[in-house]
């Protein structure tokens, strides 16, 4: 390997590099075969290089496809890496070269991954005074203006090195070669303290705001020797002030017969190939173009050794000092001249070209068919950002028009044509986004002193081009089947021609029409070139028809970049409270409350080897319920949301908000309430403290803490202004333990000796401060079992020492959501969310105590004056008892009249709300909404599960201690 | 008589834990590298007041805790045992030393002499993280959409923002960044501060 790696490219391994190509030796391997390529390449270089022309086929018919162009815009040569990780559906001429490369050529379609990707993926936020996209002259001189007057700069551009078009033309500046200019002048801005270079980082959408997002390619290009823990693909999230858009453009072919054929390609791909990979796509080459820039393309061939057959122009006057360069050299011209069709078996081995008055067409044998139909804009982001385009005669193409953003587009982008005028442009984008970013502009000439804007060669005057979309000869068959428009969706004139035929006169219509340009490569080589058909089919200038919408992604965007660390754990924040620790350690299995963790039962482990498997979450349940209601068992109910509300009025803002009365309450007390929303469904239910006439402390359930502080604000902000209160999210600041069961008193007792708790001096509903376990608390004796209970809550820094002292005697049983749940629906407290949906009042409930007759108002007051609010056929919460005992019916399980199914649709009565297994009823029951459900008591239903109807009976929805007789010990 | 009252505040000041307290160690070894810190600063006092700026007790309430209440949107005042974030146009959060708690509630309540202002003691509702060192802004710019350049947002600036997808409030001091996290988040704060630091703290 080593004695390789001194080794220069050898011409027997890679039979079409040029000589003189120096770099290290790369292995890899594509479709199976072993080739060698040079550092530098790309995929599609180094398969070029061997003469690999077949690289990938197409997606409908199946046709050979090769390399055709030289960059992302690349419709044909799609590949799929297999080592050293599968990636679907990448550009050969966009994937470097990498030792130990694995890949295949696709046939229009990829495979996903069936592992899991191992690497790292990120995301940044970045933000700049100027966001210069695409590092080619003119961007490059664009961010030197802006980055030398001290702004903040970030330059990106997607290929490896900087230098845009210069990568591929022999072109020079200041006497140097412009590749070198353009990494001296690149590594010199990277250098300034406020300056980002970007590279291998393509923008891919330009939102409002000059919201900008890219993606850097970080490790792919380093294979198997990626370091593990840098991302491997960044996504970048720009905030810039002004965008200086310097993307350049893309060389669009034109259609005729066989223009997929491999061997085709763009004759600036041709150019890049030559000049900067040192590769030769082929041996003979017929140039077919519309323009002037195919004959720089031609020449520097010839120069690297290409044999031009022809040149086979539109027009009859291309520009005349190429011309003269072509006679100079003696190639051949023919003026007023189409390729009607690339002939050949799987690649072109022959090029028809005739004249365009007409007569013999002439057969020329060539292995490579060089194609430049004009050059258009890279328009896709100033588009995206809401400009609009207009219709450039000269260029034949559209360029940027207006926008309402801080964006502009600079050189190529704008229709800008030569060098020179590329770099001045840019540098003037550069100034004028200083300006607009506030920076004093260096005064001066057009190109500002201190910036080095090199003088580049003279180039020779252009000659118009000629817009030629369509070659009229229809090729075998005469149906124009062979025609491509969009080589990645197999899209042929014929199909267009047909779109129009059937009437369709717009371009986004014969687009979705045809599939043509909604290929991943979103038809930057195609989209204009359609619209050329289609206009030539219409009879109507292109510049009527417009374009299709440009939308983000430029280029294809991974997910595993999108997802970025937002996966696995962190992929929503898990929400733990302070004794979560402990929950842990004591293999308590979790169930998400929202963003909470909490404990949902705690299964005895299994003890021994193999003989015990420990509990289920039946045992478990039951387990915990007993100790629940015979003896003494505690909860975490540190997770439910708690609200501090303060003022002069919050008594008045919680009668409003709730509908019992809270602004009775004494000092000391607590009240349970229920919020309605104008609608007088529930909202939320908790608890109300009173801790002092200005001052209260209200309980939400864990999933609402959030939207009943939201609605709290809303309504003091919107609709009661003049309210003196505040109130503060306090739900995090305190630990809270549920103490729960006849034992209860007594090791509360226990722990807060200084606390008289029996039942006169701490009655029900009341609250105290104390010391608990030496830990100051405020104690509240409220009850969601029904059994003797109380609340306690500490700061939550002390919320595991207070869980740990509670446990420490081992006598309190540890219990989680589960048995909190079958506790409360025993005693037929509803779960809102769960036994209501946002169409159920309280009296839906059997709460109609709660709903105050003598507030003057409250939130949802109103409703409860609409009929519809007493219709008695509302659905009603109830309990329901199976009459097999055993049978635990699904929740969500309908609820029919008769023992047998009637014909659909099958009229239901309600359906089944929770449903569970009691210990302390010694059965199975649930709660159901049923209408008219109070009034069926007693009855008889049916609920359908599965194939069989289950017999329940209807009761009241309190099934255990409906006389409350334990709640006080 | 003092002595057991200090014996029994020792007590339960020794019972508490921090919600970042599991992860010291870890915190510790990325900070190794110099490049970057991560750290815990446990039981600050925090309490969040709420008061009409133009009113007369706001005016007491600055001369009593010696700061007075920023009223620029996204600033700090104080700085020394005492520091005041401003949260919103009618809301502050004091922040002060392990302990400070009741007695600060008793002088902005004193301050206040009876007018409508809302005291309320958050010192365990969040917890406070560093994140400092040359590094530190390009840990939070994986996660925090906000510019934190030291030109818009330099030593004084506080917000109110996302870190990931947490909400936090970011104080931006002369050494660092400090985070003020919701104690349900720290573990997830945390995780993800030390999963983004990898690329800056690995192999030097």
């Amino acid at each position: 390997m080593s004695e390789r790696s001194e080794r220069t490219g050898g011409a027997a391994a890679q039979p079409h590099r040029r000589e003189g190509a120096s770099g290290r030796v790369l292995r890899f391997r594509f479709d199976g075969r072993e080739y060698e390529g040079l550092e530098g390449d790309t995929l599609a270089s180094a398969l070029l290089a061997n003469g690999v022309r077949a690289v990938a086929s197409s997606i409908r018919l199946g046709r050979p496809r090769g390399v055709y162009a030289a960059g992302s815009e690349e419709p044909n040569a799609l590949v799929q890496i297999e080592e050293p990780f599968p990636e679907p559906m990448l550009q050969a001429t966009t994937v470097e070269l990498y030792d130990g490369l694995v890949a295949t050529g696709l046939p229009g379609q990829g495979r996903l991954a069936d592992r899991p990707d191992p690497a790292r993926y990120d995301a940044v936020h970045a933000h700049c005074d100027v966001l210069v996209v695409g590092a080619g002259p003119a961007g490059i001189a664009a961010a030197g203006v802006a980055a030398r007057a001290g702004a903040r700069v970030i330059l990106a551009d997607e290929r490896p090195e900087p230098g845009g078009s210069l990568l591929g033309t022999a072109e020079t500046l200041d006497g140097r070669p412009g590749r070198e200019w353009a990494a001296e002048e690149v590594a010199a801005l990277a250098a300034l303290p406020e300056v980002r270079v970007l590279r291998r980082t393509t923008v891919l959408g330009h939102y409002d705001d000059n919201h900008v997002i890219a993606v850097e390619r970080r490790t792919n290009h380093l294979g198997a020797a990626a370091p593990a823990d840098v991302a491997r693909e960044r996504v970048w999230r720009i905030r810039a002030g002004r965008v200086v858009l310097a993307t350049g453009g893309h060389e669009r072919f034109v259609a005729f017969a066989g223009n997929d054929l491999p061997g085709v390609m763009l004759a600036g791909a041709a150019r890049t190939y030559a000049n900067h990979y040192r590769v030769l796509p082929g041996r003979r080459a017929v140039v077919f173009t519309t323009n002037d820039s195919a004959y720089a393309a031609a020449l520097d061939l010839a120069d690297a050794g290409v044999e031009i057959a022809a040149i086979a122009d539109v027009r009859q006057a291309p520009g005349e000092a190429w011309a003269a360069r072509c006679a100079e050299r003696g190639l051949e011209v023919l003026t007023g001249h189409v390729v009607t069709a690339a002939k050949g078996e799987g690649e072109v081995s022959s090029v028809e070209v005739a004249s365009r008055e007409g007569g013999q067409a002439r057969e020329i044998p060539a292995d490579l068919l060089l194609v430049s139909g004009g050059w258009t804009p890279v328009v896709h982001l100033f588009s995206q950002a809401g400009g609009t385009l207009r219709y450039d005669e000269e260029l034949g193409a559209f360029t940027p028009g207006e926008t309402r953003q801080a964006v502009e587009a600079a050189g190529f982008a704008r229709g800008v044509r030569t060098l020179r005028a590329c770099l001045e442009d840019g540098a003037e984008a550069g100034r004028r986004a200083l300006a607009a970013a506030g920076f004093a502009v260096p005064a001066g000439p057009a190109v500002p002193s201190g910036t080095a804007v090199p003088s580049a060669g003279e180039e020779p005057a252009a000659a118009p081009a000629e817009h030629l979309w369509l070659v009229e000869a229809p090729g075998d068959g005469g149906d124009y089947g062979t025609h491509f428009v969009d080589l990645q969706r197999d899209v042929t004139v014929g199909e267009v021609l047909r779109a129009v035929g059937a009437g369709l006169t717009s371009v986004e219509h014969v687009k979705r029409y045809t599939t043509a340009g909604t290929a991943h490569d979103q038809g930057k080589t195609s989209g204009l070139l359609t619209g050329g058909v289609v206009a030539h089919a219409l009879g109507v200038d292109v510049a009527e028809l417009g374009t299709t919408t440009f939308r983000a992604p430029y280029t294809p965007v991974s997910f595993a970049a999108l997802a970025g660390r937002d996966r696995g754990p962190l992929h929503d924040p898990v929400r733990v409270t302070a004794m979560h620790e402990w929950h842990v350690a004591r293999g308590a299995l979790f169930e998400n409350v929202g963003q909470w963790k909490r404990p949902w039962y705690y299964p005895r482990r299994g003890e021994g080897p193999g003989e015990d498997p420990g509990e289920d979450m039946e045992a478990a349940v039951l387990r915990e319920c007993r100790a629940a209601r015979e003896d003494v068992a505690a909860m975490d109910a540190s997770t439910l949301g708690k609200i501090d509300v303060v003022g002069p009025d919050a008594a008045v803002l919680l009668d409003r908000l709730y509908t019992n009365m809270m602004s009775t309450l004494k000092v000391g007390s607590i009240r349970y309430g229920v919020m309605c929303r104008p609608d007088g469904m529930v909202f939320d239910d908790g608890t109300v403290i009173r801790l002092a006439d200005d001052r209260f402390l209200v309980t939400t359930t864990t999933g609402n803490a959030a939207a009943v502080l939201d609605w709290m604000e809303e309504w003091l902000q919107t609709e009661w202004p003049d309210l003196r209160v505040c109130c503060t999210s306090v739900t995090e600041q305190w630990a809270t333990v549920a103490l729960v069961g006849p034992r209860s008193r007594e090791v509360l007792a226990r722990l807060a000796p200084g606390l008289a708790v029996d039942n006169d001096s701490f009655p029900f509903m009341t609250w105290r401060d104390a010391e608990v376990a030496g830990i100051e608390a405020r104690v509240c004796r409220i009850s969601f079992s029904g059994e003797l209970a109380y609340e306690i809550n500490v700061s939550s820094w002390s919320g595991l020492a207070l869980w740990e002292a509670v446990m420490a005697s081992g006598e309190v049983t540890p219990y989680g959501t589960e048995t909190m749940h079958v506790l409360r629906a025993e005693k037929g407290f509803p779960i809102v969310g769960q036994d209501t949906d946002g169409t159920v009042t309280p009296q839906d409930l059997g709460m109609e105590w709660i709903v105050s007759k003598k507030k003057a108002d409250f939130v949802g007051k109103r409703s409860f004056a609409r009929a519809d609010t007493s219709r008695p056929d509302r659905k009603h919460l109830v309990g329901l008892l199976p009459e097999d005992p055993g049978v635990l019916l699904p929740e969500g399980a309908h609820l029919v009249e008769t023992s047998a199914l009637p014909e659909p649709p099958v009229p239901t009565l309600g359906f089944v709300t929770s449903s569970y297994r009691s210990a302390a009823l010694g059965r199975t029951f649930a709660l159901a909404l049923v209408s008219g459900g109070r009034e069926r008591v007693g009855e008889r239903l049916y609920a359908p599960v599965g194939a069989d109807l289950v017999p329940v009976t209807v009761t009241s929805h309190v099934l255990y201690d409906p006389e409350g007789a334990r709640r006080d010990g | 008589m003092a002595d057991s009252v200090a014996a029994s505040v020792a007590a339960s000041m020794a019972e508490r834990r921090s919600p970042a307290a599991a992860f010291a160690a870890r915190f510790e070894a990325a900070s190794a590298g110099g490049g970057l810190r991560l750290a815990e600063i446990p039981f600050l006092t925090q309490i969040n007041l709420r008061v009409d700026p133009k009113s007369p007790a706001a005016e007491r309430i600055g001369t009593a805790i010696g700061v007075p209440l920023p009223v620029e949107p996204g600033t700090a005042a104080g700085g020394g045992d005492l520091e005041v974030l401003w949260l919103g146009p009618d809301e502050w959060l004091v922040v002060g030393p392990d302990g400070a708690a009741p007695g600060l509630v008793e002088r902005l309540t004193e301050a206040a002499d009876g007018e409508h202002v809302s005291v309320v003691d958050v010192s365990a509702q969040r917890t406070t993280l560093v994140v400092a060192g040359d590094r530190a802004r390009d840990v939070l710019a994986h996660g925090c959409a906000l510019d934190l350049h030291p030109r818009v947002f330099g030593p004084g600036r506080v917000a109110q923002t996302m870190l990931a997808r947490a909400g936090v409030v970011l104080v931006a001091g002369a050494d660092g960044f400090r985070l003020l996290v919701r104690s349900s988040f720290a573990a997830y704060v945390a995780e993800w501060l030390l999963d983004a630091s990898v690329e800056y703290v690995a192999g030097g």
